[in-house]
């Protein structure tokens, strides 16, 4: 026997067509060029410009949270876009580095833009989360879901690094970049390209879980020997580390099967590009699989990896953004966004650029 | 399938496109960190390059094994055989 609803159930009636419709960032104030990096790790200016591209990344200061960036990027963002933060259906907030399990960055910075009660959640895809987020703001606004969907990618890297460890950390950077997804005439994002391959979990990882550091507090309490706890050595507190030849592999060749399923599923082809726009991994990677795409020379490529160092999240936003404004002429065109990272999970898809 | 000069040659020719060394600098007994100055990323960069070239898988854990250019070419001629 089965129930036998006397009602059917509405659905979501769903929109034909979403883009990008405003795009807003935020840059930390403080610049750690490469000479400060080698006060910490044995380097030089020269080797890191040669292996990375980076010449400076920004920092957020102590008192700058991941919220307050997010919220400075979507105030630009909405302002772009010409709407209200009231008229928002969805907060998305793609970051690993909100200092809290719960409650979510997404709530609290919904609150301050006054989108109460807009249904509000973070992404934990770390260089991929931006596209994520696009993914899913596409989804909610083509489902009905939402009508209009803000999407941050933000990052305080500096809080979760240990500046004497020398695989990844000298790479990263602070930041935020915030766009608003809504509904549009014209198809302005194609399919995404979401996947990942947890084989490879370890490949960019926390050095130790919280827990790890909650266990040497306890001992520390018990036998009354804090030693350990300052013991560098030990570095208890969780930070980021990375096998860099088994990523920069991944990276490239990988990624370009990727970035290239992504020209296909939205059905165009490298030469119907303005601009293509990968995180901000690396330099080499970059220019690697621009290579590998065979990329036409009008393709304008976001370099900002230079000044803003590796944001994660934010790379793609704070990447398109300096293109937008140093080209203003790339409006309209189309951007392939492809990111990548810990998990190891990527997304990409091309989007008309606001 | 290649001897291994005729790896050793091709292996060269990956070296060059991505270094600008001449091919006549890889020899056997070079090392790839110290005597040809090939850093970790240019070092995959070659590998995916030689994995095409010749046909064989070199996995991420063996390419730290491939201290000189003759223990690339061993491993290569290896995985033909």
């Amino acid at each position: 026997m089965t129930a036998a609803p006397s009602a059917p159930l509405a659905q979501t009636s769903p929109v034909a067509g979403t883009a990008v419709l405003g795009l807003g960032v935020h840059r930390p104030e403080v610049v750690v060029d490469n000479e400060q990096i080698c006060q910490w790790i044995d380097s030089s200016d020269e080797w890191i410009r040669q292996r990375t591209g980076i010449v400076t990344r920004r920092r957020a200061p102590a008192h700058v949270s991941v919220v307050d960036m997010s919220y400075d990027a979507a105030r630009e963002a909405l302002q772009d876009a010409g709407i209200d933060g009231s008229q928002l259906g969805a907060v998305v907030v793609s970051t690993v580095t909100h200092p809290y399990q719960t409650p979510s960055a997404a709530a609290d910075l919904a609150h301050r833009l006054g989108a109460t009660p807009a249904a509000a959640f973070d992404i934990s895809a770390a260089c991929a989360g931006f596209c994520y987020g696009i993914g899913q703001a596409d989804a909610l606004v083509r489902s009905g879901a939402a009508e209009y969907v803000l999407v941050v990618g933000v990052e305080k890297l500096s809080d979760f690094i240990d500046n004497h460890e020398r695989s990844i950390s000298f790479l990263l950077g602070d930041g935020a970049g915030a766009v608003v997804v809504g509904p549009s005439e014209t198809p302005g994002i194609s399919p995404s390209v979401l996947g990942s391959n947890g084989e490879k979990w370890s490949a960019v990882s926390m050095n130790n879980s919280l827990l790890r550091l909650r266990d040497a507090l306890f001992d520390a309490h018990t036998s009354g020997d804090a030693s350990q706890l300052m013991d560098p050595e030990q570095r208890l507190w969780p930070t980021l580390r990375q096998d860099g030849q088994t990523v920069f592999r991944w990276a490239v060749w990988e990624m370009a099967k990727v970035a290239k399923q992504a020209l296909e599923t939205a059905g165009i082809s490298a030469a119907d590009l303005t601009a293509f726009v990968p995180h901000q991994a690396n330099m080499r990677i970059i220019d690697e699989l621009a290579k590998q795409l065979k990329l036409p020379e009008t393709v304008l490529i976001g370099r900002d990896i230079v000044d803003s160092g590796n944001t994660s999240a934010a790379s793609i936003p704070l990447a398109l953004h300096r293109l937008r404004s140093e080209h203003p002429e790339i409006r309209g065109g189309y951007a392939l966004q492809i990111g990548f990272g810990a998990g190891l999970v990527y997304g990409a898809q091309v989007i008309r650029i606001p | 399938m290649a001897d291994k000069n005729e790896i050793l040659a091709g292996l060269a020719e990956i070296v060059e496109e991505e270094t600008g060394l001449e091919t006549d600098e890889v020899q056997l007994d070079k090392s790839f960190t110290e005597d040809l100055d090939i850093d970790s990323i240019s070092m995959m960069t070659i590998v995916v390059n030689a994995e095409e070239k010749f046909d064989v898988k070199i996995p991420d854990e063996e390419v730290k094994n491939l201290t000189t250019v003759g223990d690339a070419v061993d491993y290569i001629a290896n995985a033909q055989g």
